[in-house]
């Protein structure tokens, strides 16, 4: 019997005779909360925030409780975390590597550089900014930010997808 | 992406046997956005071909944008894992061309200060290199534990983790704080600790050093020829350290050997590393004890800083080599000319004669040996 027990469903919960619990949800706010809690970044670094980002896959912030896992292939990765400059000739390969990604797909930029240009806003290699290539959900300011920044951007991007589902449902809604 | 026209340039046609393998710009052990195309002739690599400028982010140019005081932030960001050693060769240069008086207490600082960062840079190599090799948990002790010490120390420095912007033109930006001298030093005592504790998970470690002797061998005269300086010298056996042979700042104060090996392999590379992390702690007890009172900032305008015409060139042993900064000045607010030697780069250039005949496990042996560092490369 697969008892789901978590503050975050509005749920309730049946006792049934010798075999346990079973909760009753919506499968809407189960899918939001199936996919909070497992975001699985791909392991992409491009300069000095990606230190600041390995910090926090490390021993002492520990990423790793809110359920975000590294993963080194963008097939199976649901975040894309911009960590650093983003040059001109890097961001055609950023491009195809969202590209890569299975819908639904998120991007933190993470940094003055990728929200930017940063410190290189007036380098004729730099790409002003990774939002002008591809879309993003949550900005981090900073040079580079702290780890605990990035756990700030991943509980908000956590917050963003509790909503996909309400969203959806409110445009459905107005289309009729 | 694989048929770049930088690859037609640097490899010759593939044979029927043969076949190419992409590995980066987005790979978890290119330790940054390198790409390799690799020529393949069943498991064994028959070519290599590097292909860089993907972090390329014109700090040269914009040097000629920027006033010699704000210029130093970019610095920071060229080698981001020893920030502290590449803002110090940076005032160097620009004091040459000063020629101004350092005061002793910032000379103290400035040693004190590199040599916790070469070891943070040292420590971050050792966990990243294990996880190359397949050997997670030194990561999580020497990444995640007593870098994270070392950083901390920064901190309460200067208020930042990374990019620190402490070694300035004339001197460093703050004093101490109460207490820092006590807290380096029990660090210093916990680190010599740990590096028993290194050898008994990664070092010696059979399986680990099945994978890295023997394996990547680079020779005396090859090290040479191609200009490689650093650890990745030492460990052919080259006693080559500025440190020791060009003593700046106050370097010739201090009692202490040049970490050397002799074969030359990835081990080797590796052991060099651990050993100079001993030896910079030797250095740090020296420079924490006789850390003299007085001023901490030269006799350096604080606007307005106009060096006279003319140029310099400094250097100093940074984590990875020679690091040495050329500077053409015109007499403006900016230079004229900015250069940076990046040792990182230099040393990548000899990887496509060295990685010839290894096999596919290897060539990620051996790139996490060379330890290079992508935004010192592309600057």
């Amino acid at each position: 019997m697969g008892v789901i027990q978590d503050k975050v469903l509005p749920s309730t919960l049946y006792k049934v005779g010798g075999l346990g619990e079973i909760s009753m949800t919506t499968v809407d706010f189960f899918i939001d909360w199936a996919r909070k809690s497992s975001i699985w970044p791909l392991t992409f670094g491009l300069a000095c925030c990606a230190i600041e980002m390995m910090a926090a896959y490390a021993t002492r912030f520990d990423v790793n409780r809110l359920g975000v896992i590294p993963r080194p292939s963008p097939r199976q990765a649901d975040l894309m975390i911009i960590a650093g400059t983003v040059t001109k000739k890097m961001a055609p390969a950023i491009e195809k590597l969202y590209n890569q990604m299975p819908d639904p797909r998120f991007v933190i930029s993470m940094g003055a550089c990728s929200n930017c240009g940063g410190p290189y806003y007036d380098s004729y290699s730099v790409v002003k900014g990774v939002d002008r290539i591809i879309p993003v959900d949550v900005y981090i300011p900073g040079c580079p930010p702290r780890p605990e920044a990035l756990l700030n951007a991943i509980l908000a991007l956590q917050n963003k997808i509790d909503k996909i589902s309400a969203q959806k449902r409110a445009l459905a809604f107005k289309a009729g | 992406m694989l048929s770049g026209p930088s690859f037609e340039t640097k490899m010759e046609r593939v044979s029927e046997t043969e076949m190419l393998l992409n590995m980066g710009p987005q790979h978890p052990s290119t330790h940054g956005v390198l790409r390799v195309v690799l020529k393949l002739d069943g498991e064994v690599v028959t070519g290599a071909a590097m292909d860089l400028g993907y972090l390329h982010r014109g700090v040269e140019k914009l040097a000629e944008n920027r006033t010699y005081g704000q210029f130093t932030i970019l610095t920071d960001r060229d080698d981001y894992l020893c920030a502290m050693l590449n803002n110090w060769s940076y005032a160097l240069a620009v004091e040459k061309l000063l020629k101004v008086e350092i005061p002793q207490r910032a000379e103290y600082l400035r040693v004190i200060v590199g040599e916790l960062n070469r070891i943070a840079s040292h420590l971050l190599f050792i966990g990243t290199f294990g996880i190359d090799i397949g050997a997670f948990t030194p990561f999580l002790y020497a990444f995640g534990r007593e870098r994270e010490m070392i950083l901390d120390l920064f901190e309460q420095l200067c208020g930042a983790r990374i990019t620190y912007n402490y070694v300035r033109i004339g001197g460093v930006s703050n004093d101490v704080p109460d207490g820092w001298v006590e807290k380096a030093r029990k660090f210093v005592a916990h680190m010599r600790n740990c590096l028993k504790e290194y050898d008994d998970l990664l070092s010696y470690n059979p399986i680990f050093m099945d994978r890295t002797k023997g394996i990547g061998v680079l020779k005396k005269e090859m090290a040479i020829s191609y200009g490689v300086t650093g650890p990745n010298l030492r460990a052919s056996g080259v006693p080559m350290d500025l440190r020791k042979d060009a003593p700046y700042g106050i370097y010739s104060k201090f009692q202490f050997t040049a970490a050397v090996r002799q074969n030359g392999d990835c081990w080797d590379r590796y052991m060099v590393r651990r050993d100079e992390i001993a030896e910079s702690c030797s250095i740090l007890d020296q420079a924490l004890e006789g850390l003299v009172a007085g001023e901490i900032m030269g006799k350096v305008p604080k606007a307005n800083l106009r060096p006279p015409a003319g140029e310099s060139y400094a250097q100093l042993e940074g984590a990875r080599g020679v690091l040495g900064v050329y500077i053409v000045s015109d007499g403006g607010l900016s230079p004229y000319r900015l250069h940076l030697r990046a040792p990182s780069f230099i040393n990548l250039a000899m990887l496509q004669d060295m990685l010839k005949g290894w096999k596919v496990a290897d060539v990620v042996a051996i790139l996490g040996s060379i330890d290079i560092v992508l935004g010192e490369v592309d600057r």
